[in-house]
């Protein structure tokens, strides 16, 4: 094989771990959008949080690594449900612009807090795991971890949302409201679980960002507005649409990186997401007008 | 079984009931007839409590509804098949039936009751991956009253039954109504197609812009004057 080939099947690779991350962190944010209709626009400030629950709680607390993340996924799934309860449901009957304005506070609330409490350092776990060598190609370990615990977190959502009652009522919630309490819903405890979940998914990202990357305050800048973009591309609020467009979006970042220089990967796939908006506004997969 | 005593309910400042009091009794159905706006709609949406009574008291088997929220009145026995349906079309038919089972008493009588519809409606049994959006008018109507008896219900409420749909399956939807009664369940159901349903049930009240007019057994109101004049065009 020539070595430009195997360079080029090393970056689709990669841009296919890349993908499963993005759709694990694109899937909390698209579920709790579609179910309830707000845009928590500090989504990957609740990432962020995640990030230094393990850190405080690994590094500084000696906990095992495993244990201090599932602490970290319980901690940012009552996060959800708590910014939900005080910060979205006094809002939810009120203009868009008003609920994307509160939960921008609260980005802001969360970076300011994190910087308080942990200051502007950047931290890391210190967990150094070799890379996997395959032929001539080399992979990141965390992220072939990373992939395999966000392909594993998004099967486990797709199971829950298909084959338990609230999954169902969670799904039937956001196609028609009005009659849930017809079948005996509460409304009100759907959305406070859809809020856990989106939570708890976004504490399952941080885990895996973790991983790979240093945390400081501001690192939900770093791939929240990714996330954002993942979730539009593949049309707001719309699951499966977010997933095939993580994976288009994470091969563009990848290859485009390959071939001329890894942030311009991040510029050809802006350049791509901005010609779609032009071709399909709602969306790859969206039906919104 | 189901008793409204001087209810009245309406939205915001606009008043839709007043001072209606009817009474259902276990095993009986029967029906509440009047002209489209009468408020037919709204007095069922008040025993499930989607809107609150101002005024009066509703009671199931002598417990008192008024202050029990919206999503437990399931749990008293009452199954409301809504306006137009209202299944959630992009979950398969048996998705809709699961929810009507979500209740935690119904959920352990899940695989027995889908049993149950599916004798009832073997249709529904060959269209049960289907997405509900896609089945046809009299499906969709059958998947409805089907999500209501997942929850196992003692009364069952519905709400225009025969709306938007095609006069040769409004014969089966009626047919389909009487068999439920057949089947041992107390039925409140609320029609435009006075003709069709005085056939099917016991009694009815008349409607008439938010206040009872008049009530009786079916034969009594068939053979009323009023009824037959304004409804019945006779």
């Amino acid at each position: 094989m020539e070595i430009f080939d195997v360079f080029l099947l090393e970056a689709v690779l990669n841009g296919i771990l890349l993908g499963g991350l993005l759709a694990l962190l694109s899937l909390g944010l698209n579920l709790v959008f579609g179910v309830i209709d707000v845009v928590w626009i500090c989504y990957a400030e609740l990432i962020m949080i995640g990030m230094y629950a393990v850190y405080v709680l690994h590094v500084q607390h000696g906990w095992p690594l495993v244990l201090a993340m599932a602490a970290a996924v319980a901690i940012v799934a009552a996060l959800g449900a708590a910014l939900h309860q005080f910060v979205i449901r006094p809002v939810l009957a009120a203009e868009p612009i008003n609920q994307l304005l509160v939960t921008g506070g609260v980005l802001f609330f969360l970076q300011a807090a994190a910087t308080l409490a942990f200051g502007i350092e950047f931290r890391n776990l210190g967990v150094r795991m070799p890379p996997l060598q395959l032929g001539e190609m080399s992979f990141s370990t965390p992220r072939i971890i990373a992939f395999a615990v966000a392909l594993a977190g998004v099967v486990a959502t797709y199971l829950f949302l298909t084959r338990t009652y609230a999954g169902i009522a969670i799904r039937a919630i956001s196609q028609d409201r009005a009659i849930m309490p017809l079948m005996g819903v509460s409304p009100g405890r759907i959305y406070l679980l859809t809020s856990a979940l989106g939570g708890a998914l976004a504490g399952l990202g941080a885990c895996l960002l973790v991983l790979q990357y240093d945390v400081h305050p501001a690192i939900g800048l770093s791939f929240g507005p990714i996330t954002f973009l993942v979730c539009v591309l593949g049309g707001l609020g719309n699951l499966l649409g977010g997933l095939v467009a993580a994976f288009i979006f994470a091969q563009f970042i990848s290859v485009g990186g390959f071939f001329f220089h890894l942030e311009w990967g991040y510029v050809i796939a802006f350049v791509f997401f901005i010609a779609v908006m032009f071709w399909r506004p709602q969306g790859i997969l969206g039906s919104r007008g | 079984m189901l008793a409204l005593a001087g209810v009245c309910a309406g939205y915001g400042t606009f008043q839709a009931l007043f001072d209606v009091s009817l009474e259902v009794r276990a095993g009986e159905s029967v029906a509440v007839i009047g002209p489209n706006g009468a408020g037919k709609t709204t007095l069922l949406r008040v025993i499930s409590k989607l809107i609150e009574a101002s005024a009066g008291e509703i009671t199931m088997e002598g417990a008192r509804l008024n202050e029990v929220p919206a999503h437990e009145v399931i749990a008293h026995g009452i199954a409301h098949v809504p306006e137009n349906r209202r299944l959630f079309p992009r979950l398969t038919v048996e998705e809709n039936l699961r929810i009507g089972a979500f209740h935690r008493a119904a959920r352990a009588k899940f695989a027995e009751r889908l049993g149950f519809v599916f004798s009832l409606f073997p249709r529904l049994a060959e269209r049960r991956a289907q997405p509900a959006g896609t089945l046809s008018g009299g499906e969709q109507q059958m998947c409805a009253i089907g999500r209501a008896l997942m929850s196992g219900p003692k009364l069952l409420l519905l709400d225009e039954p025969s709306a938007g749909l095609a006069p040769v399956v409004v014969q089966s939807i009626f047919a389909l109504v009487k068999r439920i009664c057949g089947e041992g369940y107390t039925v409140l159901i609320v029609e435009q197609n006075v003709q069709q349903v005085l056939k099917v049930v016991d009694r009815a009240y008349l409607l008439e812009t938010g206040r009872i007019k008049a009530s009786g057994t079916s034969a009594e109101l068939l053979a009323s004057q009023t009824i037959r004049k304004a409804y019945l065009g006779l």
